[in-house]
């Protein structure tokens, strides 16, 4: 038996819906987390709610990055890959690198598995030599779980239901992982079922000691725990720290929160958290339609709340021309896109980055709106924050961009403290005393923001609407000069802000050079892994990252003249590109990829290495 | 000592400085007036009400009022009235809209407007016929009827707003016509007084695309026999000299001279009988033909059912006394940490 030192592993957890892939995955990463490693993850989930058990389908999948250095992705491929069934294996046997480790349940490779998973007649993927090359690790799971129990008096079903706590055992003892974190969380999971925090403690450790004992396993590895900043951490999604932003933005103003919003995938999510923090006094309102969800919230902010909207892509389009409304309004408004494959239904499940130009310019008229986009699961909260604050102190509809990779995985974040969150500054625009001047509803202060005179208030009783309004009292009016002046101010008012955003920064690498990787949203991570390869390598490479896309930074067009190359990855068919190639005419090059899927490092490495000749 | 203020509030308090824009003669005038005459018998308070539309002729309403307005979306007032009132319901709010706006393309959120039950008054302007886009039927147009988009008749049956809001769970269902001020601000106080979503179909009268269309039921020579005005309690009487009455027998109702019936057999008006209530709102016969059941207005429905507003109010109170107040740095801390040192 060796025991190896490795400084960053990937495992792969995969199985059908029903065997706890995500609780499994879930457990391995708090410990990993306790014991100090880095860590990133990401989620799997089949489209399909209970796809038919043993089919491809049906397959769920929890990925895993750990390490002792600094993670930015939850890795390209998997070291290792456990699966449950034969459709695990066929759907995900992929993403394993190669001589990668394989952990088979055989139990899930009987006849009636492999025909679910279309295996031919006869044939088995571990016997026909497709395992060839990769090291396997054959257990029967269900055999030896059901041999532990079997004195338990609990039936079959109960007891096949543990079967994932015999895989972590295994894991555990595989990585030198102590059992304890798990067993607190069993013994408070199962509280009220004492039967059960028996079985499962007693089917972990039966994996664990499988490990000593199974002569077939030549090795332990050891990942050592990550030079991480002192601190206070926790674990966090990308969808739970948009919502907490959320919320700390409504606590910071003292303005309550209104979500007005219909369910879609892959957003959903932040509708279940904020749902939660009722004593918050939050108020989700679950609408009728899209249109329903933000129209409601276009009510709440005129009445003086934090009015946020949720949604994906479709839900977005639907939402189109409510967002116009909000614009001629004047009054804040956070839309928040998660992401997904389009166009259409598309790839519900899967992640893409295409709804940037429909952010930008999704709607009828002159209609300029602020867009920003959160980079990393823990960004979500950052970014959360930002658009309210942007939206309240230049009173303008303001989107955040996230999507189905970030919003789905997770990372440790470091805990903030309430106090040294930023100030969000709101005004409500005062009760009109007799002697002052006539109220006028559009007349801006330096920043062209207008007052935001709420229902309630003492002689400021004013009407908005729709149609074009004079640029002062608000009235309508269908006057030609107005008009033009009215679009103009508005977009003015949003490119303005960029004097209130912070100055694009190099990322990694030198402020000059050959080649500047240039990215934006949930491709931050591979990126900036690819990035610190290159420069280990020897290239000249640089990366910089867009977390505010309209208005960008002041110094963009500065921090892009001083590479030879520009090179934007982005998971669409190329659309940043055209925003940066149309502001700076710069010659940058694309790299596109469109699969519903994640960069992996690889790729951009590769990439850059083209280009570079 | 404060100053009492002694200016008796009159309706031109409500009105605001812009020129009102409907075509003269159009009924929405009459409705404004009365809009602003309840608001000053109501001595509403400006600061604290709010006039929200969709679009449409009607939906222009709110530039109109002297009071925080909103002119949204087509057919979305619904939802705007909805977070309006749930973010501030200290707010009295005041929904218009139209025969298009609210059955056509807002029908879905005024459906889930009444079944939730937001404490907002909704005033449906009616005149079976798109206006502001010069004149093609609507979804209240009769069966047959002849527009610019229709030149062969229309073949859609029309719905009837009054059902259709009962139907959808509505807890104050009323009509009335732009005729018939008296009734119409009768109505108004009714439904500002409910609490709930009150709905209110105004027949409005569009002299440019429709012209008398409801002339059988407004004007003085054909109005008394083809219309029945109900009131809580009273016998469902009418024609001239109420010498016609409807009887309700095996839940169907006809019509028969007072004098032929025993008095007990008249249908008496009871606002919060839901079954009697839909039978009512289901007389919906064409009043250019003989024989049919007259076209009632007034308040056919009215019951208490929880405010959704209040609602959603009363879950965060019961949330904090079980989960105590909003701690941040908890929330921001989640239930698990590890440190680093």
């Amino acid at each position: 038996m060796t025991n190896e030192i490795k400084d960053e592993v990937t495992i792969l957890f995969a199985g059908d819906s029903g065997d706890g892939i995500q609780l499994t995955g879930g457990q391995f990463t708090d410990t990993a987390a306790l014991v100090g490693n880095d860590i990133s993850t990401f989620p799997n989930f089949p489209a399909e709610i209970r796809a038919p058990q043993g089919t491809v389908a049906g397959v769920s999948g929890f990925q895993l990055h750990f390490g002792s250095i600094q993670l930015y992705t939850p890795g390209d491929r998997a070291d290792v890959l456990v699966v449950m069934n034969a459709a695990a294996l066929k759907s995900n046997l992929e993403s394993l690198k190669k001589g990668g480790i394989v952990i088979v349940n055989i139990a899930g490779f009987d006849k009636k598995n492999l025909r679910l998973a279309k295996y031919e007649d006869g044939t088995s993927p571990l016997t026909d030599g497709t395992l060839d090359g990769y090291k396997i690790h054959e257990v029967d799971v269900t055999k030896i779980t059901r041999e532990t129990l079997k004195n338990s008096g609990l039936g079959n079903k109960i007891v096949d239901r543990s079967k994932n706590m015999f895989v972590l055992g295994f894991l555990y003892w595989m990585y030198n992982r102590k059992l304890d974190n798990t067993i607190r969380f069993i013994e408070t999971k199962f509280a009220n079922k004492p039967e059960l925090i028996e079985s499962n403690i007693a089917v972990l450790k039966a994996g664990y000691h499988y490990g000593d004992t199974a002569e077939a396993i030549a090795s332990r590895f050891e990942v050592k725990p990550a030079n991480i900043k002192p601190g206070t951490y926790r674990n966090i999604m990308g969808n739970q720290a948009t919502a907490i932003g959320l919320i700390a933005a409504s606590q910071k103003t003292g303005l309550e929160l209104f979500c007005g919003t219909y369910p879609i995938t892959p957003a959903s999510d932040i509708l279940h958290f904020l749902s939660k923090y009722k004593n918050f006094g939050v108020k989700t309102f679950q609408a009728e339609d899209e249109i329903a969800g933000i129209c409601s919230t276009i009510g709440a902010s005129f009445g003086g709340a934090l009015g946020v909207t949720t949604s994906s892509g479709p839900g977005i389009a639907l939402k189109g021309e409510a967002i116009g409304l909000a614009g001629v309004f004047e009054l804040p408004l956070v839309i928040i896109n998660v992401q997904r494959g389009g166009p259409s239904t598309g790839l519900p499940t899967k992640t893409e980055q295409a709804d940037l130009f429909q952010a930008m310019y999704g709607r009828n008229g002159e209609s300029p709106v602020p867009v920003i986009a959160a980079q990393s699961p823990k960004d979500c909260f950052n970014l959360a924050f930002e658009a309210c604050r942007i939206a309240i102190e230049h009173m303008t509809p303001v989107f955040l961009l996230t999507d189905g990779y970030i919003a789905n995985g997770s990372e440790p974040w470091e805990v903030q403290k309430s106090e040294n969150l930023p100030n969000i500054d709101v005004k409500f625009a005062k009760p009109r005393q007799d002697d002052d001047p006539e109220f006028l509803p559009y007349k801006r202060n330096e920043k062209l923001v207008r007052p935001w005179a709420i229902p309630g208030t003492e002689g400021l009783a004013h009407r908005i609407g729709g149609l074009e309004k004079d640029f002062e009292t608000g009235n309508v009016s269908y006057d030609p000069e107005n008009h033009e002046k009215m679009v103009k101010i508005r977009q003015e008012k949003v490119d303005r802000i960029a004097d209130f955003i912070p100055d694009q920064e190099i990322e990694t690498g030198k402020e000059s050079g050959d080649l500047l990787l240039y990215s934006w949203g949930s491709t931050y991570g591979a990126v900036k892994t690819a990035t610190r390869q290159l420069i280990k390598e020897g290239y000249n490479v640089s990366h910089a990252h867009v977390r505010y896309l309209n208005p960008l930074p002041k110094n963009t067009k500065e921090i892009l003249s001083k590479f030879k190359h520009v090179v934007i990855p982005e998971m669409n068919n190329g659309q940043f590109i055209k925003i940066v190639r149309d502001k700076f005419l710069v010659d940058a090059k694309g790299l596109n990829k469109i699969k519903g899927l994640p960069f992996a490092t690889e790729e951009i490495v590769q990439k850059a290495k083209e280009v570079l000749g | 000592m404060t100053e009492v203020k002694t200016k008796k509030i009159s309706a031109k308090d409500y009105a605001s400085d812009q020129d009102v824009k409907w075509c003269p003669g159009c009924g929405d005038y009459s409705i404004l007036k009365q809009v602003q005459g309840v608001c000053a018998e109501l001595e509403l308070n400006k600061d604290n009400t709010v006039f929200v539309s969709g679009i449409g002729c009607s939906s222009r309403f709110p530039y109109y009022m002297d009071t925080y307005g909103m002119h949204s979306i087509h057919g979305r007032g619904p939802a705007f009235v909805s977070g309006l009132k749930v973010a501030r319901p200290d707010l009295n709010v005041w929904m218009i809209t139209g025969d298009g706006d609210a059955l056509s393309i807002g029908g879905n959120h005024f459906i889930h407007l009444l079944r939730r039950n937001v404490d907002v008054n909704v005033l449906l302007f009616n005149n079976q016929i798109y206006g502001l886009t010069k004149g093609q039927y609507s979804p209240t147009s009769e069966k047959g009827k002849v527009t610019k988009s229709t030149p062969f008749g229309s073949i859609d049956h029309p719905f009837n707003p009054a059902s259709l809001a009962l139907g959808a769970d509505g807890t104050f269902v009323a009509r009335t016509m732009d005729r018939d001020p008296k009734s119409m601000r009768a109505i108004l106080h009714e439904a500002h007084g409910h609490k709930g979503t009150s709905f209110v179909e105004i027949y409005q009268n569009c002299n440019i695309f429709n012209d008398g269309a409801f002339f059988p039921l407004t004007e003085r020579s054909t109005k008394p026999d083809n219309t029945l005005f109900v009131q809580h309690g009273q016998p469902l009487l009418f024609g001239e000299n109420n010498q016609k009455a409807i009887v309700l027998k095996d839940f169907t109702p006809t019509v028969v001279n007072v004098d032929e019936v025993d008095e007990s057999e008249i249908w008496i008006h009871d606002v919060h009988d839901r079954v009697k209530a839909s039978i009512l709102t289901r007389f919906f016969d064409d009043p250019r033909e003989d024989g049919g059941l007259p076209r009632p207005f007034g308040v056919f429905y009215q019951e208490e059912r929880h405010v959704y507003e209040n609602g959603v109010k009363s879950q965060i109170e019961k949330h904090i006394d079980v989960k105590g107040s909003p701690d941040l740095d908890d929330l921001l801390e989640g239930p698990n940490t590890w440190s680093i040192k």
